[in-house]
This record gives C-alpha cells, sequence and structure tokens, in this order.
C-alpha cells in the first residue's frame, strides 16, 4: 500500500515506497542509476558519520554546539535531490546532509562549528542560505525568493527545511499563505522528527497531521515516510515539478525521528524512554536502504565497508584542513566585516578605538 | 544560609511564589519536562502539574499573546523566552498590548506579567543566543525593565516582578547562570524594583553597570584599588525605572563616571544614564561621562565573543581616561 491516505476524511495523500527491510513496490520505485544510488548512500553516510565526529569534537571542546542530522537522512536526500544547483536551498540548522549534497565544504562546517564567522563561505554561484536559527522564521523568505524568480522569470524554484515545532509558529503559516497568494513556486520541507527539543509533536498541534495545515491555505500537502528515500524522493520531485511548472506550492510532511540529542547541550533522557529510540532504530533510514542495495547485489558488506573508510579518510581531511584554517583565524578578530557594504566612519573610529586595545566610545589618545 | 547559583535561586523564587499564589504559572518552550533549558523550571511540573507548568508549543508570540490574556484575567503568568534573541516573534505583543493595555484601558486591565528571557554573551552559543538588547524593551513606556546581576537578588527582584501589577521584563545574565554562588535566605526576600544597589562605596570615581557586567565592574574596581584608586560601584538592577537620583547623587561627590553596557555601544542604556548625569551632576563633572560597551556590530560567533564583550582591562583603561581628563 505505497499511497494511502491519512488526516480528515482520508485527505492526505501518504506514500511510503521502501519498507524497513528493504522491499521496495516495485512501480514506484524511482529509476535512478547504480551510480546514483550509491552516490545517495554515501550523503546519507557522510552526514551521519560527520556528525559523529562532530559529536567527539564538541565533546572534547574543538567545536561548539550544533544540532545532530543522525536518523533523518532519508528526508533531507531525497528533497534536496530532487531539485537542481540553480534552485534555492533555505535550511534550518539541521541540514548537514542537504547541505553535504549541495557540496558544502565540511571544513567549512567544522570552522563555523568552532565559532569563526568566516566558516560560513558560500560561493557567488551558490543559491544556498547560511542557516536560520530563530525557528520556523525562514520560510516566509523562500517564499519571496520564489516569487522573486518568477517575477524575473528566472528557471528556478525555492525549496526550504523545518522541523515539526516550526509549524506552531505564525512565520509557517503566513508563509504558506504568501506562497498561495502569490503564486510562488516554493517546496516546504517539514522533517517532522516527533521533537521540539523535549517538546513531543502531539504538544505542537493536535491536528492528526502536519501536511493537513496546507489545506487551509490551498496548496498541496502530502505525507511521507520520512526513513524512505524513494518515497521523500517522489515526493519532492512532483512538488518540484508542480512548482516548476505551474507556479504551485507544496507542503511535505517527512516523517522521521531524531535518534541523537536535539543538539550537544540536551539530554533526552529526560523527555523520552530508551524503548522509543530503539524502535525508531528499527526504522533506520541509512539500514534501510543498505538493505535495498544489497538486495539487489548493488552493493556488498565489502563494498560497503570501502564506503566507510572512503567517508572517514574525507572527515578526517576535513578535520585537518579546518584545524589549520581555526588556528590561523585565532590570532584576528574581525568583528566589523560585512557589517554594513561600506564601513560608516563612526564603525572606522569603534575599529581603530578596539584595534589600539580600549573601548569603542572611549577615546583611545587618552 | 544556602549558598545557590543564579539559576538555583531563580528556581526557588519560580517554586516559593507558585506555592504562596496559586495565580501564578510557568509557560514556554521545554519549560515543564525538561525544567527549561538551563533547569530554571526544575522540578515545577512535578510539584504543581502541566496546567501550572506549562510546556507550550513553539511559538514566542502564542506565550506571549496567551500570557497577556492570563494576565488581563486574573492570572499572574511567568513566560519564559528561551533566549532573548527568540523574543522578537512575540515582541509586538509586549510593545502593542503589555505596555499599553492599562493606559489604553484607562486602567481598567493591568498586566502582571514577568517575562524571564536569558541574555548576554560568554557561554560559547549559536548567533543570536548571545546578545544584549535591553535598551528595546527600557526603551518602552509602560514596561518595567529588571537585569539581576548576582543568585540574592536574582531571586528578590524576581519575587519582586511577580508580584507587580505591571508587565516586567526581566533578562537573565546566562553567563552568570553558574558562575558563581551567593548565599540566599531560603525564607521570603523581596526587593524593590528600582533602586540602585552601592555594591561598594568610593571616592575618585563612579562605576555603573547592570547584569554581567557588574562582575566585570568589580573585576576592574579591585584592580583600580591596587592603584590607589577608590571606585564607588553602583549596580542598577533596574533599568525602567532607573534610580538616576543614586547615579547623580555618587557622581555629584566623585565628579566621574563610567557606564559599562556589554549591548553595542549607540543609542544603549549608557547613552541615557550619560545623559541624566548631565543634566542632573554638571556642576560637578571633572570629566565627560564615559561609556564601555560593545561596537556596533553583530554579536560574533563564539570564537570573538571575547573579544566583542567589555573586560577589565577596557574598564580600566576607561577610568583612567576619566581620570586623565
Ligand atoms: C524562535 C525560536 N525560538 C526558540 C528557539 C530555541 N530552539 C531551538 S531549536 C528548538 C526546537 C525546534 O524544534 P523543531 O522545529 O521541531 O526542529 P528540530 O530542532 O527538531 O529539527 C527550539 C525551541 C529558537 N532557535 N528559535
Amino acid at each position: 500500500m505505497p499511497w494511502s491516505k491519512v488526516g480528515p476524511k482520508g485527505a492526505i495523500p501518504h506514500l511510503s515506497i521502501l519498507d524497513a527491510s528493504g522491499e521496495v513496490d516495485e512501480e514506484l520505485v524511482p529509476d535512478l542509476s547504480e551510480d546514483q544510488l550509491l552516490q545517495g548512500l554515501r550523503t546519507m553516510l557522510l552526514g551521519r558519520r560527520f556528525d559523529e565526529r562532530r559529536l567527539k569534537l564538541q565533546r572534547s571542546g574543538r567545536i561548539g554546539t550544533f544540532a545532530p542530522v543522525n536518523g533523518q537522512e532519508a528526508a533531507q536526500l531525497g528533497a534536496i535531490s530532487a531539485i537542481r544547483p540553480q534552485d534555492w536551498f533555505i535550511p534550518s540548522y539541521r541540514e548537514t546532509v542537504a547541505g553535504i549534497w549541495r557540496g558544502i565544504d565540511l571544513a567549512d562546517v567544522l570552522i563555523a562549528d568552532a565559532g569563526y564567522n568566516e566558516g560560513v563561505s558560500i560561493p557567488q554561484d551558490a543559491h544556498d542560505l547560511p542557516n536560520a536559527v530563530p525557528v520556523g522564521t525562514q520560510m516566509l523568505q523562500a517564499a519571496g525568493i520564489a516569487y522573486g524568480a518568477r517575477r524575473q522569470g528566472k528557471d528556478e524554484i525555492a525549496m526550504t527545511f523545518f522541523g515539526d515545532g516550526a509549524t506552531s509558529q505564525g512565520d509557517f503559516h503566513e508563509a504558506m499563505n504568501f506562497a498561495s497568494v502569490f503564486d510562488c513556486p516554493v517546496v516546504f520541507i517539514c522533517q517532522n522528527n516527533q521533537y521540539a527539543i523535549s517538546v513531543p509533536r502531539s504538544r505542537q498541534t493536535r491536528s492528526e497531521t502536519l501536511a493537513q495545515k496546507a489545506l487551509a491555505y490551498g496548496i498541496d500537502g502530502v505525507q511521507v515516510d520520512g526513513n524512505d528515500v524513494f518515497a521523500t524522493f517522489v515526493a519532492a520531485q512532483k512538488a518540484v515539478a508542480s512548482a516548476r511548472d505551474n507556479s504551485r506550492p507544496s507542503l511535505i510532511e517527512c516523517v522521521t525521528y531524531r535518534l541523537e540529542m536535539h543538539t550537544t547541550a540536551d539530554d533526552p533522557g529526560r523527555y523520552r524512554d530508551d524503548e522509543e529510540v530503539e524502535e525508531w532504530r528499527e526504522k533506520d533510514p541509512i539500514e534501510r536502504f543498505r538493505n535495498y542495495l544489497r538486495k539487489r547485489d548493488l552493493l556488498d558488506d565489502g563494498g560497503f565497508q570501502e564506503m566507510e573508510e572512503e567517508v572517514s579518510a574525507t572527515i578526517d581531511a576535513a578535520w585537518k584542513k579546518a584545524e589549520k584554517r581555526i588556528e590561523e583565524l585565532g590570532a584576528v578578530a574581525p568583528l566589523f566585516d560585512h557589517v554594513m557594504s561600506d564601513m560608516p566612519a563612526e564603525l572606522e573610529r569603534q575599529k581603530r578605538r578596539m584595534q589600539a586595545g580600549g573601548s569603542p566610545g572611549v577615546p583611545s589618545d587618552a | 544560609m544556602p549558598e545557590l547559583t543564579m539559576i538555583e535561586a531563580i528556581n526557588l523564587a519560580l517554586k516559593q511564589e507558585m506555592a504562596a499564589d496559586e495565580r501564578v504559572y510557568v509557560l514556554g518552550e521545554d519549560v515543564g519536562v525538561d525544567g527549561g533549558i538551563f533547569r530554571a523550571t526544575q522540578g515545577l511540573i512535578e510539584e504543581f502539574g502541566e496546567d501550572r507548568v506549562m510546556d507550550t508549543p513553539l511559538a514566542e508570540s502564542g506565550i506571549l499573546g496567551f500570557s497577556i490574556g492570563m494576565a488581563i484575567n486574573g492570572l499572574r503568568p511567568v513566560p519564559e523566552m528561551q533566549f532573548s534573541g527568540f523574543a522578537y516573534l512575540g515582541f509586538h505583543q509586549i510593545e502593542s498590548h503589555a505596555s499599553r493595555m492599562r493606559w489604553r484601558s484607562q486602567g481598567r486591565f493591568g498586566i502582571p506579567m514577568t517575562v524571564r528571557m536569558p541574555y548576554g554573551g560568554g557561554v560559547r552559543a549559536l548567533e543570536h543566543h548571545s546578545e544584549s538588547r535591553e535598551a528595546f524593551y527600557a526603551h518602552m513606556p509602560g514596561v518595567k525593565m529588571v537585569v539581576p546581576s548576582g543568585p540574592r537578588n536574582a531571586r528578590s527582584l524576581l519575587v519582586a516582578a511577580i508580584r507587580d501589577p505591571d508587565p516586567v521584563v526581566f533578562f537573565e545574565p546566562k553567563a552568570s547562570y553558574r558562575a558563581f554562588r551567593e548565599e540566599v535566605p531560603e525564607d521570603e526576600e523581596v526587593a524593590e524594583i528600582g533602586p540602585a544597589q552601592i555594591v561598594q562605596e568610593g571616592q575618585d570615581l563612579t562605576i555603573v553597570s547592570w547584569g554581567a557586567m557588574s562582575r566585570r565592574a568589580r573585576e576592574a574596581a579591585s584592580q583600580l584599588a591596587e592603584k590607589d584608586v577608590s571606585v564607588e560601584l553602583i549596580d542598577l538592577t533596574s533599568l525602567s525605572p532607573l534610580d538616576y537620583p543614586a547615579i547623580a547623587k555618587s557622581v555629584s561627590r566623585t565628579g566621574r563616571c563610567v557606564v559599562v553596557q556589554e549591548a553595542p555601544l549607540t543609542y544603549g542604556p549608557a547613552a541615557e544614564i550619560a545623559a541624566r548625569v548631565g543634566e542632573e551632576a554638571f556642576l560637578h563633572l571633572k570629566a565627560p561621562v564615559a561609556r564601555v560597551a560593545g561596537p556596533d556590530v553583530h554579536m560574533p560567533y563564539f570564537a570573538r565573543e571575547q573579544a566583542y564583550l567589555p573586560d577589565a582591562g577596557r574598564i580600566v583603561q576607561a577610568a583612567e581616561y576619566v581620570r586623565q581628563f
């Protein structure tokens, strides 16, 4: 039963293609090359291993707090791989896997994690926004970006990511409403990972699904098994086509689970039990995809081991590069860079005073 | 008397006020089961139940607008903003309604609400988790703006805020949450909102500060003491109302004043204080008032936050400037 109906009066389509054992619905499984499939698995694996490494680096004080992606790899990859490079990626703060797919430099991620603004280094031709930390606030911008594309005849759409908690913010509702009223080619990807820090999804809304909220704004809403990379991809492709061809926005709710802590500052033991986590581990998106590839003889255990090693080496190299750069950056504190396009005289003066070891407001020729 | 951290002292105040007054409610993101991400509300849900200790949906406008309604209809809500940097989604509820309801309704409806929010830098956090924007609230008519500096006054001021008939924005210096302990009496202690605390008397120079900067001002004062400079230290604890008579009185005696604020320089509370000193103590001034503040930039990512934050060295330098003027 790959397509089913959920929500009030079955108004919301639900899609699942790949089950936990690695079996698929043959009719719905997307037609992807062996290369694409392996590239997909590698991206998910790299995301997970990268965050495991970051956790160690955080625990040893090398980097600051961050939000692990663990468990949400399929939701992110399935969605992001449905857009093209010229389309826009508007993340929240947990989109490691989507970022990797877009080509972010892992060393840059680590440099930002270590507390240096220079880690945010977006290539001139990239249509990727930096992280938005205030929950639920970036979706309106995504709608505006999409409108900008449509008005200027640019062949671009926008895709934005957020969590279940974010759907409680007024901005989320405003975003869908604006997107609908102004026919914006935008896709809203909600990663319903069941928690907003300690607060369960049931406490955010009494709605049966999050996807159904789309209907109130006259846009399409669909729910997918977010640990199923194929279902997410197929639903995203459909939404992307509808955005591109008809300027029609949609909302995709990916039902998934955050297997790790909210951020490194969080202790999930305070609000959920291990049993629940174990149940979701059974539905692990990476294991599931790997089972599928194994059954298709596309990746044996040896091949997977090689992939693990390559991923590990990639992370080693990224940290090595980051460490070197962090050392260089430690010597400077460019507080005044990029605050304005042109530095006003007053800022120049404050900068001079601070460089002389003083305060921005106190004459330094004292 | 037990020695408590500031977070424990805040927890004590909430617990005692909830026990003493059934109209007191706590609400916000993660304040219930999780006990608040800083543990300020730890143990409250167990003691008072989820109807009074409310894990809310993730919506700052919701939390504040809902609290205003509760306050209008007989309750005393103590909403928590997880960080002051996220309060902007609900800012309009404070500016457009909480601050004005008494005035708009010609005295019919007051808003006895205390909005707690951690503010300020120094904890190696992500973007939006480290700013000091007390000026936004101190600038608003109709709202009290309280900033404790240590465990003891955090407790006594929070109790006062909860009992206050008007809306209070309660800025908690998160860098001080666990930085040090102070004796905090177990029995009720209520401060008065408004009067500044004279932390240390002195003759040569007045240093005015609040919140986390009060610690750095103290550090500077002891460095200055080693150079035989006698500093009078004023910890405001409230920016609105502002105890300018206390400041003017002190500066009239010392003739020199340094104001320390963590916020960016321009249009910050230090500017208001400097103006007041100019008005009230002009003829006693031997030097211009110096403001030690952050630069007019965004708080950098955490590796550089100490480069941004005013420290004892910068305060001493400003003190030298006003002394040698
Ligand atoms: C406006 C705002 N309020 C509060 C926070 C603190 N905070 C950070 S993440 C988070 C929970 C977000 O949950 P959800 O939207 O489900 O996304 P998830 O983190 O689970 O991916 C909260 C409350 C914030 N970053 N921004």
